[in-house]
Parts: structure tokens; C-alpha cells; sequence
């Protein structure tokens, strides 16, 4: 089963959530697809790590073949290739490996290289396995190894699978949240919390996807996004308290359901009611 | 037009918010919101007026005349991107299609067009002595760093007498990030003291170091961990980044924030700290 963790806002709590979550499931799987920016693995520092390099395909041109018929300049989409001054100038950073120059070449001049974009970290935590995606900075795009992730997770099969999203609601996001059986939707209680939180609301219903939302960094004080899932009859699955303590903990990059109880059963409750949902999802389905 | 771009790897660290103050406490005639998959900048700057809004067109996506299709599956082999769905007929996934052609390319009977796609909408803000510029990117669209770069462009047509423009970014490291880098004279980090923020302060630094910009950092929520913001201070000290200083964490910011106000706009420690940052970021910025 695959639950995802989105947001939208950035720095809401999807790693805190989602690395706990795993942390309490025996045998599950965590995968950070914040290639960008992962950090889940600050908190498990899995051990056993095995790497494995994530490579694109960028053309490459013979001079000495290319007649300078310009078609892949006129073909490209993306301005990656350029003729200037009798020679063909390929721009690897704007390529996004279609490949469609090197099949138009009417003169094979054009052949393909693999370009490596970062890297798939496996390792292990006890008995969760933690797998990160790691984009090299510089690279514009990490949605090759966002697939990678994910291919891979389709072989793992059966168990409960974590994926810790980007933050926002673009493609990057999209390719997360495809496969998921629920989403957890993680909201803090601002203004802008409320407004990004909307966003990824309308993104899970776009793929009706079934989800529910955890309230983290709850205060005394009234909940803006409380409020919006109250007024929309969404479903809360749980309520993180705003405490210095998990801030700390959090800061050290320790994981809060192995050093405290009371955190222990804040995210085991949270739990039980993910799970709860996702079973409830699967008669109301099946009864469909 | 000297540009200052509030960046910060991690989400949720406070880029919005010290923008935010930064446009306040500037004055500033020229302002944009490159966050263009989460945009909250709006949010705050307190605009009665409507914007200008113009529909963004990204990449054109293809489509395929069904009538004419004769289901010989090379558009699906050859796409690069697994766009071409074989379901009851062939169809495009437009969230996964780059626009790239090569469908369009070789199918053998030209039932495949490429056809110009909205990805989102971007909106100028302006009267006599102001401009704002900001955007909102459709969900699981793959082009942010296109609007980004548009969202700058009009920023800047729209103002062009003025002297300086401040930029609120995005989280990550990718395309939209790199994009609002292009052409600005100086960045300012805006970290926070825990494992998490560090290392993703570290590969935004990395990152701007590649395209050469100038760079500053400051800590916001310094007092959540008094031992890595001092980290942090060492680290600036080492790489010789100039450091801009500390702001405090604050209820006072949330509530300013809840109410749409700036923290400079209330009477607040953090809104204090913000000023002396800004004072010593103007001073840097000017002699950029």
C-alpha cells in the first residue's frame, strides 16, 4: 500500500510525518522524493547504503558527419541545439532527452551519451528500508529520478510504502502522487498554510485520490486550516501539537517516536486512523 | 533594475515573510512572487486593485485525431516520457507530454498534432508609483521555469525606472529556482537552525555558487537551536559568505502573518530583528 505525504507549502511537517509513520510500521518502505532537497534521510542515516548512479541521454554530435542541414536545430522544442559558425553546439542543460534529434538526423550524425543527474540511495533502519533520490545541485530537473524511485517501488510489492512528496503541486508532484492508494495532506495553521493547502486539495481530488489531512504545529489559538477542512467536511486524521521539544528533536534530526512516548502515541494514533481510512477505502471501493 | 532574490532550499523557512518585510521597509517600486507553484507573496502586499491576468501558454501538447489513428503503436515506442496511453484507443497523458514532437514526427499518418496548452496565468499588479508581478502555475504542469522567467520579464517591462526590484523564490533546487537566479545581482538565504535546513542551505549555496551570483545568508528562528545557528554562522564564516543576521522565532510573526500583514508592520521582536537584517542586506546589495 502507498500513502503519500504533500502539502504544498513548503516546511509544513511532510518529512516529520511521513519518517515517523514509517518509523512505527514494521518492514515498510520510505521514499524521499524530495530529490531536490531530501532530508529524510538526515533523521533514519540508513546504513547498507547502495548507490546507484541516475543518468539522461544528451546527444552528441561528429562534426565530421554533420553536414549542416540544421533539421535537429528546427526540430528542437527546446533550443538545445544551435549552428553557428559551420558547427553544431549542443546545450546539455536545456536537453530533455527526447530523442528526437538523433532520429531525425539524416545523417546519423548525432548519437547519444548518458549525462548522470544524481542518484538513488538504498539503505536500511532497522526493518525500514529508505530509499532517496538525490538531484546534483545545478541539475534543472529530477523527475528522471522521481521515476526511478518509483519504478522500483511497483517491485517492492506489498508493503506499506511512505513516499515524502516535494514541496508545491507541479509535475514533480503529479509523478508522486499517481500511484498512490491515499494522501496525507499535512497543514499548519497560516495564512499561507490555508492557501497552499487549497492547492493540493484540488490537486488529490483532480486524481481522486482519497486522503485526509494532519494539523501540525497546533496551537491554543484558532485554526485556519482547522477551519477549512471543517467547512469542506474533510477528514482529519490527526493534530500535531506546536511543542519546543519536537522542534527540537526535530532540529537534531532525531526521530521523535524513538525518544519520546508521548510522540510515540501521537503518530501511533495517527496511524491507526491512516490505516483505518485506507481500509474503509478499499470495501466502499469494492462494494462500488 | 538591480535585482535582490530571498531564496532558501528548505521549504518553510521564511522566504515570504522577510520578503515580505524587505518590500515594506524598501519601499520597493518593483516586486515579484517567483514561487509560481505555491505563490503566497499576494497574500501580504495588500493590493485592493485587480491585477492584469494573462493566460500563460507553456509547451504545446500533442494530440492524437482518433479517426485518423490506426493504432500502429510507434508514437508509444518512441516516446520518451510514456505520454502515450493505449487504452480503448490511443491518447495523450497531458501531465506527462513535454511537447517534444516526437510523436508527431513519426507517426506514418499524421494524426498527431501538437496544440498550444495553458499552463497557468500570470498577473500584474501596478499603479503610479508600484508594480508587482506574480503567477500561478496549473497544477502538474512541468513548465515553472518558463513562467518564472516570465513572471521577471514582466516584472521588469512594467518597471523600468525603477532603481531596484526584490524577489521572493521558490523552495528546491531545480528549474524554477535556476530560473529566478538567471540575471539577479544577489541572493539572500534564508536559513533555520536544524539538520534539515542546513543541509538544504548547503545545496542552494552550491547552487547559486554555479551560476554566480552574489550571496548572503541570514537565520530566522535562530532560538530553536542556539548550536546550529552557530554552526551556521561558522560555516558562513569559512566560505565567506557574508552573514546578515539573526531573527528570532516569534508568535507575534504567525498572528502578523494571519491578519495579512508584514512583520514590520506590528510591533515585534522578529519584525526588530527583520529591520537589522535588512539595513545590512541593503548595504551589501547597494554596492553589488
Amino acid at each position: 500500500m502507498k500513502v503519500v505525504v504533500l502539502s504544498g507549502k513548503g516546511g509544513t511537517g511532510k518529512t516529520l510525518v511521513s519518517v515517523n509513520l514509517a518509523a512505527l510500521t514494521k518492514e515498510s518502505v520510505y521514499i524521499d522524493c524530495d530529490v531536490e532537497e531530501p532530508n529524510g534521510h538526515l533523521f533514519f542515516k540508513p546504513e547498507d547504503i547502495h548507490e546507484e548512479e541516475i543518468g539522461i541521454k544528451i546527444p552528441i554530435v561528429s562534426n565530421e558527419m554533420c553536414n549542416g542541414c540544421r533539421q535537429c536545430v528546427n526540430f528542437c522544442k527546446f533550443n538545445a541545439l544551435v549552428y553557428i559558425k559551420d558547427k553544431l553546439i549542443i546545450f546539455d542543460d536545456l536537453c530533455h532527452s527526447c530523442g528526437g534529434c538523433v532520429m531525425l538526423c539524416p545523417e546519423n550524425a548525432l548519437t547519444e551519451k548518458e549525462k548522470v543527474i544524481g542518484k538513488v540511495e538504498k539503505g536500511l533502519w532497522e526493518s525500514v528500508k529508505v530509499h532517496t533520490g538525490i538531484l546534483n545541485t545545478g541539475e534543472a530537473s529530477g523527475i528522471p529520478i522521481i521515476h526511478n524511485l518509483l519504478k522500483d517501488n511497483k517491485e517492492i510489492g506489498g508493503a506499506m510504502t511512505f513516499i515524502d512528496c516535494p514541496p508545491g503541486s507541479a509535475c514533480i508532484v503529479m509523478d508522486s502522487i499517481k500511484d498512490a492508494d491515499y494522501c496525507i495532506l499535512v497543514a499548519e495553521p497560516t495564512l499561507f498554510g490555508v492557501h497552499n493547502l487549497n492547492m493540493v486539495y484540488e490537486l488529490v481530488k483532480l486524481f481522486e485520490k482519497p486522503f485526509g489531512v494532519v494539523l501540525n504545529k497546533c496551537l491554543e489559538e484558532e485554526n485556519p486550516a482547522e477551519k477549512f477542512c471543517l467547512n469542506r467536511k474533510i477528514k482529519i486524521l490527526g493534530r500535531i501539537p506546536f511543542d519546543n521539544e519536537l522542534g527540537n528533536l526535530n532540529s537534531n534530526g532525531e526521530i521523535a517516536v524513538k525518544k519520546n512516548e508521548k510522540y510515540k502515541q501521537i503518530f501511533s494514533n495517527l496511524l491507526d486512523s491512516v490505516i483505518k481510512e485506507v481500509q474503509n477505502e478499499t470495501t466502499t471501493h469494492s462494494k462500488r | 533594475m538591480k535585482q535582490l532574490l530571498i531564496l532558501s532550499g528548505k521549504g518553510g523557512t521564511g522566504k515570504t515573510t522577510i520578503a515580505s518585510a524587505f518590500i515594506k521597509l524598501s519601499n520597493a517600486r518593483a516586486y515579484a512572487d517567483c514561487d509560481v507553484d505555491a505563490p503566497n507573496l499576494h497574500l501580504i502586499t495588500g493590493w485592493d486593485s485587480e491585477p492584469d491576468k494573462s493566460d500563460y501558454y507553456g509547451l504545446p501538447k500533442a494530440d492524437i485525431n482518433t479517426e485518423k489513428c490506426i493504432e500502429c503503436d510507434v508514437c508509444r515506442q518512441n516516446c520518451r516520457f510514456d505520454a502515450i496511453l493505449a487504452e480503448e484507443g490511443y491518447k495523450v497523458d497531458p501531465f506527462a507530454c513535454e511537447g517534444c514532437g516526437v510523436c508527431e514526427y513519426v507517426c506514418p499518418v499524421e494524426a498527431i498534432t501538437l496544440i498550444p496548452s495553458i499552463d497557468g496565468e500570470w498577473m500584474l499588479y501596478s499603479d503610479d508609483d508600484k508594480v508587482f508581478s506574480t503567477a500561478q502555475l496549473k497544477m502538474g504542469s512541468g513548465t515553472s521555469g518558463m513562467l518564472v522567467t516570465e513572471v521577471k520579464k514582466q516584472m521588469r517591462l512594467a518597471s523600468e525606472d525603477a532603481e531596484f526590484a526584490i524577489i521572493d523564490g521558490s523552495p528546491g533546487i531545480g528549474c524554477p529556482v535556476i530560473a529566478s537566479l538567471s540575471g539577479v545581482d544577489m541572493v539572500l538565504i534564508v536559513t533555520e537552525p536544524s539538520i534539515s535546513g542546513m543541509s538544504d542551505m548547503e545545496r542552494i549555496i552550491n547552487t547559486a555558487i554555479k551560476f554566480g551570483t552574489k550571496i548572503a545568508v541570514c537565520i530566522n528562528k535562530y532560538d530553536i537551536h542556539i548550536e546550529n545557528t552557530e554552526k551556521i554562522e561558522d560555516f558562513c564564516k569559512k566560505q565567506g559568505l557574508p552573514f546578515m543576521g539573526r531573527i528570532p522565532f516569534d508568535f507575534n510573526a504567525v498572528k502578523a502573518i494571519n491578519n495579512g500583514l508584514t512583520i514590520v508592520d506590528i510591533d515585534c521582536i522578529s519584525g526588530l530583528a527583520c529591520k537589522a537584517v535588512y539595513e545590512k542586506a541593503m548595504e551589501l546589495f547597494k554596492e553589488v
